[in-house]
């Protein structure tokens, strides 16, 4: 039985995609067969992440609509093992993610896999509800930024009343809170909201905080996961996000202040 | 927190503007939530009811759902204008 993961936020552009890549990727690593899935259906961009654009030939719609097995549509990743890649549709009607679909490739999927991480699109149309209905656990991708937090409120409203696990009255889906883009810099200048206002507002567990860093941009640039940038901070921040969702206690890194000279000191900035 | 600052703390920063504004919106948000779809329709049926007998606003009619535990309670809040019988 696979744990589903969705990585979601409501607002685009808050890095779910590059979250979903190095998740993934880092879960990968640590030996567990990991696949993730596009639900961006008709704006596809986890294979260019992934460095997979070119050898996409069948998608998630086509295994859903029966005109491709699973093993055909999964890419296989080259530079890690146990990972895999299926891809969105890039042609395709949204609303070919229909609920039984993608059930039954998730099902099918889990009795091979140890974890399926589900990249969800931007909104909370279609799509989105579709990636994050059948989840376990919820990584709430979160700039801190006053749209990306309420964008972030509403997605944890949506888990809590139109997942499955709450439709079931089961356990509720597992939330974790990523914040991403974060400059400690700007937080101490009262310039950005801090980690604990984010966390005062949205109140759940802290899975990771990830620096604002050149090397998410150069890492997608390339098609690799930055986690795979293991002398970057922006890498190790994720690698410790990988990390304590696997259960392990990990101190947060990467919040002191750059060691700053006398006059900067006495100066401020 | 440098020398100078002590001189500049009396301006809100606005990441604590951002905060405050969120922790509004957001509590705001919250509650209309928690209500079922059908209670905007539910008010407007209402308040065209009332309308047949008393002349009244729009904003005369508060509807609100309070959930405990075991039950719900709908509260109906209907303001009357003073010059009625």
């Amino acid at each position: 039985m696979a744990r589903i993961i969705v990585v979601t936020s409501g607002k685009g552009g808050v890095g779910k995609t590059t979250t979903s890549a190095s998740i993934s990727t880092g879960l990968a690593q640590k030996g567990y067969k990991t696949a993730v899935i596009d639900f961006d259906v008709g704006l596809r961009n986890l294979d260019l992440i992934m460095n997979c654009e070119r050898r996409v030939v069948y998608d998630f719609v086509n295994v859903i609509q029966g005109e491709a097995t699973l093993n055909q549509a999964l890419i296989r990743d080259k530079r890690v093992n146990n990972l895999f890649i299926l891809p969105a549709s890039q042609t395709r009607d949204k609303e070919a993610l229909t609920h039984e679909g993608v059930e039954k490739v998730l099902n099918e999927m889990s009795e091979t896999f140890d974890y399926l991480v589900c990249d969800s699109p931007a909104g909370i149309e279609h799509g989105a509800l579709m990636s994050l209905y059948f989840a376990d656990e919820a990584i709430v991708v979160t700039n801190p930024e006053v749209s990306s937090v309420r964008d972030s409120d509403r997605i944890l409203g949506i888990l809590q009343s139109k997942s499955r696990r709450a439709e079931r009255g089961d356990e509720p889906v597992k939330e974790h809170l990523l914040l991403t883009r974060y400059n400690h810099e700007r937080v101490e200048r009262g310039e950005m909201l801090s980690i604990e206002d984010v966390n005062d507002i949205l109140s759940i567990p802290l899975l990771g905080v990830i620096p604002e860093s050149q090397a998410v941009l150069n890492a997608s640039n390339q098609g690799a996961p930055v986690i795979l940038d293991e002398d970057t901070e922006a890498g190790q921040a994720y690698e410790d996000a990988v990390a304590r969702l696997l259960g392990e206690e990990r101190e947060l890194r990467f919040l002191d202040t750059q060691k700053k000279g006398f006059l900067k000191r006495m100066f401020g900035g | 927190m440098s020398f100078f600052d002590y001189f500049k703390t009396k301006k809100k920063t606005s990441a604590s503007i951002a905060k405050e504004r969120l922790q509004i919106i957001v509590a705001h948000e919250r509650n209309t939530r928690d209500q079922p779809d059908y209670l905007p329709e539910l008010q407007q049926e209402l308040l065209e009811v009332i309308r047949r007998y008393v002349a009244i606003r729009d904003d005369q009619v508060q509807v609100q759902l309070d959930k405990n535990d075991s039950c719900s309670v709908l509260e109906l809040n209907v303001t009357l204008p003073e010059n009625e019988p």
